[in-house]
């Protein structure tokens, strides 16, 4: 009908005829783009001349790998079977801040030690696995990212953990046993395209190893290589073995082998794994590029605030609610009008800042993790709609507060304030918290980094890892916007103007 | 035509309205007169809808200003000159109440001539005097050509050259045939304007009366009071209640 269609255009030509407003609007998307754009972050990719380029592996699906590890393999035509005896998992862990530089005894958690069937020695070659870890028990994994669990608890020399890899064509089996008689399968992967003659053998690794820190109000994170050895004995079939470091050693130690008698240790640093962004991995993600929302949300804010609140300060509403005496439609019509403005500001700024922002990153020598196109849309479509959606919550406060002071104090409270205590003081647990309550959890639509279980890695919200995920942290914020609005409503409809 | 019948409204323990109740007919200018507290104010906030009476009722050709769609072009009013936002044009806080309405930028092009205002018209509200602001207010009132028109101290801040223009203005619209209703304290602004007088005090009406009458009425009584000024001080004062023969 005609009336809702004449109420929208009459607000748009509200926020549209105060240079202040429409300017608060086009700042946002300016400041979003502007900070983004800073040449902040700063790396050494590709910083010294060629050859210093980041490379990363790619596994078999075409995502981006960790594969460094100590390998102790001979080929292996066609089916088989290989089965050994893990007695010990010793190993090194960086020193704690504090402590005298250097290492300490104690086994990383995700710290991996088995058997293992791959492709060859190539980096990013398919693989299927089975071993005992530092805290996680008997794993069975293949290809990077897919993961098994068998039974718990750690490996000694009184509990030693008997293991099992079996080869069928192109499915892998793994098997686990307390005694090397009453075996226990953990699980199979289907390899497709393994060639008949792979490498089997035994293998060390463990992880980067990161930890953070909080102490008087300061976060930070300390880390550095760790370094696992493994006892394995009962080694069938035995044969002529040779050992050597898988993937690029520079920076950890490169691992060995010692053979005494039927008896292996193998010491390994490095991982199995799919790469992370993060204290315990590289680079950053094109999340990073996005880093000035929450300036432009305060833009936002304030006009949403203004755009309302400035009415009741003038005795403007009066005038308002006389042309259109049907309140719930004034108040619907403001809440379209400027959640529309804010989400053009968010959708142009985002878009010109994620892809504008990944080539001065990358330019700055930052590895950059390559996003989807998909999930580029999304960060870009996410972060208007957190923009716009802000600002219907920041109008909803100013209908039920009416000054202009206090709601923008109260919107600031509870979605920029949360966000950025938990992007810097608070410990993980509680920003955390913070990202799943507050309407700051729609932070979460910017996330691009992925998170696997059997990476450790600190995965804070500092380094781009939300509590909830991308559209989930979105609806809180709009629970909060739909409440603030609906109390909004009741009061803006009962009271005398 | 605008109809107050029975209105009563308390703000907590304090009485604005106590029975408020008159009529404003098409053709002439009513003037509404009172002390300030009289619940003039509050008698056209309730007429327009913006708030709500605990009794009685206000009806425009006999229907609630709620009920009205596109209000504008039945009722234009102006209760506070002031009520604009600072840095936004006049023409532009003309345009979005046309928006509004569904009324076009050549009405708002019209009234800003109408009111004086169109060499103005590009320049910020907020460096408005008083009396621009006043013409900025008839300006809105008129934008939907309405049969009725509600203005809430008009004269307010006004120079002498604005008073009469804006009395001249008042007789206008009248004699085009439409209701106007004139709000004031100051009795002697509405002397030579109003054709018919509602006088209040506290939240009711104390006369309602053509002018012609209450004058002829009054004088008969006590040959000491002269003028329109007069009378109105000696009603409010005494808050004697008086209705003119017709005026029901």
């Amino acid at each position: 009908m005609s009336g809702l269609g004449q109420l929208l255009r009459a607000e748009w030509t509200k926020l549209r005829t105060v240079p202040g407003w429409i300017g608060g609007v086009l700042a946002a998307a300016a400041v979003i783009v502007g900070i983004g754009l800073l040449p902040g972050m700063k790396g050494s990719c590709g910083q010294h001349g060629p050859g210093s380029e980041c490379v990363l592996p790619v596994g078999p699906d075409g995502e981006l790998v960790s594969d460094h590890f100590f390998f102790v393999h001979r080929p292996l035509a066609g089916d088989g079977t290989i089965t050994v005896r893990v007695t010990a998992l010793t190993g090194l862990l960086p020193a704690r801040p504090g402590e005298p530089a250097g290492t300490r005894p104690g086994v990383a958690p995700w710290a991996k030690a088995g058997l293992i069937v791959k492709d060859g020695t190539r980096v990013g070659s398919a693989y299927a696995a089975v071993m005992v870890t530092g805290s996680h028990g008997v794993r069975m994994q293949d290809d990077y990212t897919h993961d098994i669990a068998g039974s718990p608890g750690p490996v000694s020399a009184s509990a030693p953990r008997w293991l099992r890899l079996t080869r069928s064509g192109d499915t892998v089996t793994a098997a686990e046993s307390d005694d090397g008689t009453a075996w226990t399968t953990v699980g199979s992967a289907h390899l497709p395209g393994l060639p008949s003659i792979v490498q089997v053998g035994l293998f060390a690794t463990s992880p980067q190893y990161a930890e953070t820190i909080h102490e008087s109000g300061m976060s930070g994170s300390y880390g550095g290589p760790t370094q696992v050895t493994a006892v394995f004995d009962h080694v069938t079939p035995d044969g002529a073995w040779t050992g050597e470091a898988v993937g690029d050693a520079s920076g950890v130690p490169a691992g060995n082998v010692e053979r005494a008698g039927g008896r292996f240790t193998v010491t390994g640093s490095g991982d199995i794994a799919p790469a992370v962004t993060g204290a315990a991995g590289i680079g950053t993600t094109v999340t990073q590029t996005l880093v000035g929302t929450f300036v432009g949300l305060i833009a936002v804010i304030v006009v949403a605030a203004l755009f309302i609140t400035a009415e009741y300060r003038r005795g403007l509403i009066r005038t308002t609610l006389a042309a259109t005496p049907q309140r719930g439609r004034v108040l619907a019509a403001k809440a379209v009008v400027v959640g529309s403005a804010a989400f053009a500001a968010g959708l142009a700024g985002a878009a010109v800042v994620v892809t504008l922002g990944q080539r001065v990153l990358r330019g700055n020598g930052v590895y950059v993790f390559p996003a989807t196109a998909l999930t580029e849309v999304r960060l870009v479509v996410g972060t208007a709609a957190l923009l716009a959606v802000t600002a219907v919550l920041a109008l909803a406060i100013g209908a039920v507060v009416r000054r202009s002071a206090a709601t923008v104090a109260a919107a600031l409270v509870v979605i920029v304030l949360p966000y950025l205590l938990a992007m810097t003081v608070l410990p993980t647990g509680a920003a955390q918290w913070l990202l799943r309550v507050t309407p700051a959890a729609a932070f979460a639509v910017q996330q691009s980094a992925l998170r696997y279980p059997q990476v450790s890695s600190p995965y804070t919200p500092t380094d781009g890892y939300f509590p909830l995920a991308p559209w989930a942290g979105l609806a809180v914020l709009g629970t909060w916007a739909a409440l603030a609005l609906g109390l909004a409503l009741v009061q803006f409809r009962g009271r005398d103007a | 035509m605008i109809v107050v019948s029975g209105l009563r409204k308390r703000f907590g323990p304090a009485v604005a309205l106590d029975g408020m109740s008159f009529t404003v007919r098409p053709g002439q200018v009513t003037g509404f007169v009172g002390p300030n507290g009289a619940g003039k104010s509050t008698t056209m906030r309730v007429i327009l809808g913006l708030d709500a009476a605990d009794q009685g009722s206000a009806l425009i050709d006999g229907r609630p200003y709620r009920s009205l769609r596109d209000p504008l072009r039945h009722v234009g009013s102006l209760l506070d000159a002031a009520a604009l936002q600072p840095s936004r044009t006049a023409r532009n806080h003309l345009l979005w109440l046309a928006h509004s309405q569904g009324l076009t930028a050549r009405r708002v092009d019209a009234v800003l001539d109408m009111a004086g205002l169109t060499a103005v018209a590009r320049r910020r509200a907020g460096g408005f005097s008083l009396g621009m602001r006043q013409r900025l207010g008839i300006a809105a009132a008129l934008l939907g050509d309405p049969p009725a028109v509600m203005l809430d101290e008009p004269f307010n801040g006004m120079d002498p050259e604005g008073i009469v223009w804006m009395r001249g203005f008042l007789r206008s619209l009248a004699a085009e045939g439409r209701a106007v209703l004139v709000s004031s304290h100051l009795m002697s602004e509405l002397q030579d304007t109003a054709d018919h007088l509602v006088v209040a005090g506290r939240g009711r009406v104390i006369a309602d009366a053509s002018v012609a009458e209450l004058l002829a009425s009054v004088s008969a009584d006590r040959a000491t009071l002269r003028s329109l000024e007069d009378v109105y001080l000696q009603l409010t004062r005494d808050a004697v209640e008086f209705r003119g023969g017709d005026a029901r």
